[in-house]
């Protein structure tokens, strides 16, 4: 990069000194490639710590992993082990997945395909983008009004659950509207042209075709509910959970576990903290492989 | 440029079919009169009358934006699609106004298949693509349906071994061919063609331009083309849309092409405008 410049013989191209343009096209490229490298540090940075304590809680304190994946919470940090969380988590999620799903594919399919272009439901589709971002212990409240409360579930699985689906329904509306977007008019055309309903459209050939998006944008909003600890809190989750839970009993889950934990004055109980947030994030990665392998497997240019 | 007095302006090659078929009666089966079509405040159509004869190729000409592919459109009612559309007149199909309160444009579009300007195939295989207006229409398709569908599209030698695979992984010219099957497959009685090969290469194009005439011997084709040889080749009548929604002329294809009544016309076929 010494000369720039091209000097020719004839000197036609000699004016044109381009030095100092290349050096601002340099810089610019660089400032663009570390800005999107920090968000990559940032995670390498996470991932590093938390192997590190997880390795010092393992290698030198000497954590038994069987009896971490094993057990239920305990004072005592040796005995301590992380299973009626992840249980718990299992079953929020599932659950969380069944009232999010059909709620929000229904809703989005009724603004896409159906619903006529007024005010009313352009002020609907503003609210629900308006929902997505609510902060999430603000849906923790409102369970707690509404089913814990109110509706006098007390503080189960299935109220926190129901927490989780109203944080996740705007997100799964949001995704499947932009999977539903994403099918050409020219496939409701043809499959109208050929004598089908609107309902047979809608089912035969538009949604199998935004399935894919959908399951996608499911997935994803699932990994974030997995991963919420304030709603989960707020309806009154078990922070030491002990005993395996089911849909109708009192509940811990893996963040609330891994929060407690992290409190904790003990400093065991950090390296335990530790290898909670090493199997939650094991099980977010399993959850974003899902959506990656469903998007890149079905996912077909239409 | 001179044309010679019995020189046509552009050949047409239709000839050979004519005779073939001319045993049997010219009946109208759609016909318009007086029919308008507006989307919003914009009017498409302006008092359309005209008769389109059954099983035959009725191409539809004319500059971008004169209302061919709304008076396509209009004939199985997919204009009922687009929310400010209105229409107003008749619009008869062997004599029922399909725009009489009791038609449901559902049953309509059984009878008048429609294919599109860019291939459109679902995202299913091949075998469901063909059957799915017959499965809409609560009818078993048998295999037997499937080969009469693509053998009746030219397709059927290129993809007999693969029924299963998507119909997504075939060249745009044999989507197109695909989508026709779907169109026929039920068995309707017009097929409208919405500027069918626009999208496809010369080759593809000169395939559908051979199915379409086989298609005439069992549907009335009426097909929207902005390609003037393509009209003179392969229908047997012409209407001429020119800008305003206006149907300029409505004759025989040879008649358009090698001795329009309308000046207008003849300066649109010849290349002065549109």
């Amino acid at each position: 990069m010494a000369t720039v410049s091209t000097d020719t013989d004839s000197g036609v191209l000699s004016d044109a000194d381009l030095r100092w343009v290349k050096r601002k096209e340099v810089l610019f490229h660089a400032t663009l490639f570390l800005a999107s490298v920090f968000g990559v540090a940032m995670l390498g940075l996470l991932v590093f710590d938390v192997l590190f304590e997880t390795a010092v809680g393992v290698l030198v304190l000497g954590i038994d992993v069987t009896t971490f994946l094993t057990s239920g919470a305990s004072r005592d940090w040796e005995r301590a082990g992380f299973l009626p969380a992840i249980i718990g988590s299992v079953w929020l999620v599932l659950l969380t997945l069944i009232f999010s799903f059909f709620l929000g594919v229904s809703t989005a399919t009724y603004l896409e395909e159906y619903a006529p272009n007024t005010r009313t439901v352009r002020l609907i589709e503003a609210n629900l983008t308006n929902l997505a971002g609510v902060p999430s212990v603000v849906y923790g409240l409102l369970a707690l009004g509404v089913f814990v409360n109110g509706l006098r579930l007390g503080s189960i699985l299935l109220a926190g659950s129901i927490a989780l689906a109203l944080l996740v329904v705007p997100i799964v509306i949001v995704a499947s509207q932009e999977a539903l977007r994403a099918v050409p008019s020219g496939v409701r055309d043809g499959s109208l042209a050929t004598g089908a309903t609107r309902w047979q459209t809608v089912r035969g050939v538009v949604l199998p075709a935004a399935l894919p998006g959908i399951v996608t944008g499911t997935i994803l909003a699932l990994a974030r509910a997995i991963g919420e600890t304030a709603p989960l809190i707020m309806v009154g989750a078990v922070l030491q959970a002990r005993q395996t839970p089911d849909p109708f009993s009192l509940f811990g889950s893996m963040p609330t576990m891994i929060y407690y934990w992290a409190f904790r004055p003990i400093t065991e109980f950090h390296n335990l903290a530790a290898l909670g947030i090493l199997v939650l994030l094991t099980i977010l990665v399993g959850m974003y492989g899902v959506a990656f392998f469903v998007r890149n497997r079905y996912e077909r240019r239409l | 440029m001179a044309t010679g007095e019995n020189e046509p302006l552009i050949s047409t090659a239709v000839t050979s079919r004519e005779t073939e078929r001319s045993a049997r009666a010219d009946e109208t089966i759609l016909e318009a009169r007086g029919l308008d079509v507006h989307y919003g405040e914009d009017r498409a159509l302006r008092e359309v009358t005209a008769e389109i004869p059954e099983r035959k190729v009725t191409a539809i000409i004319g500059p971008s934006g004169c209302g061919k592919s709304t008076f396509l459109r209009s004939i199985n009612r997919m204009n009922d699609q687009i929310e400010v559309c209105r229409v107003e007149g008749d619009l008869l199909f062997r004599g029922k106004n399909v725009y009489d309160d009791d038609v449901d444009p559902v049953a309509l579009r059984r009878k008048i298949g429609q294919v599109f300007q860019k291939p459109n195939p679902f995202p299913k295989s091949i075998r469901d693509n063909v059957t799915y207006g017959l499965r809409v229409q609560g009818k078993s398709a048998t295999d037997d349906d499937v080969e009469r569908a693509l053998r009746g599209a030219a397709l059927w030698s290129e993809v007999e071994g693969k029924l299963d695979s998507s119909g997504l992984d075939l060249s745009g010219g044999q989507q197109q061919r695909l989508c026709i099957a779907r169109a026929i497959a039920p068995d309707p009685e017009v097929v409208l063609m919405d500027e069918p090969t626009s999208a496809l290469d010369p080759v593809a194009a000169s395939k559908i331009e051979d199915l379409i005439a086989e298609l005439a011997r069992e549907y009335t084709v009426v097909i929207v083309t902005h390609n003037m040889q393509q009209a003179a080749r392969i229908s047997d009548e012409t209407m001429v849309f020119l800008t305003g929604g206006e149907l300029v002329e409505f004759d025989d294809t040879a008649t358009i092409f090698e001795n329009p009544a309308n000046q207008a016309v003849e300066d649109y076929i010849t290349g002065k405008f549109g």
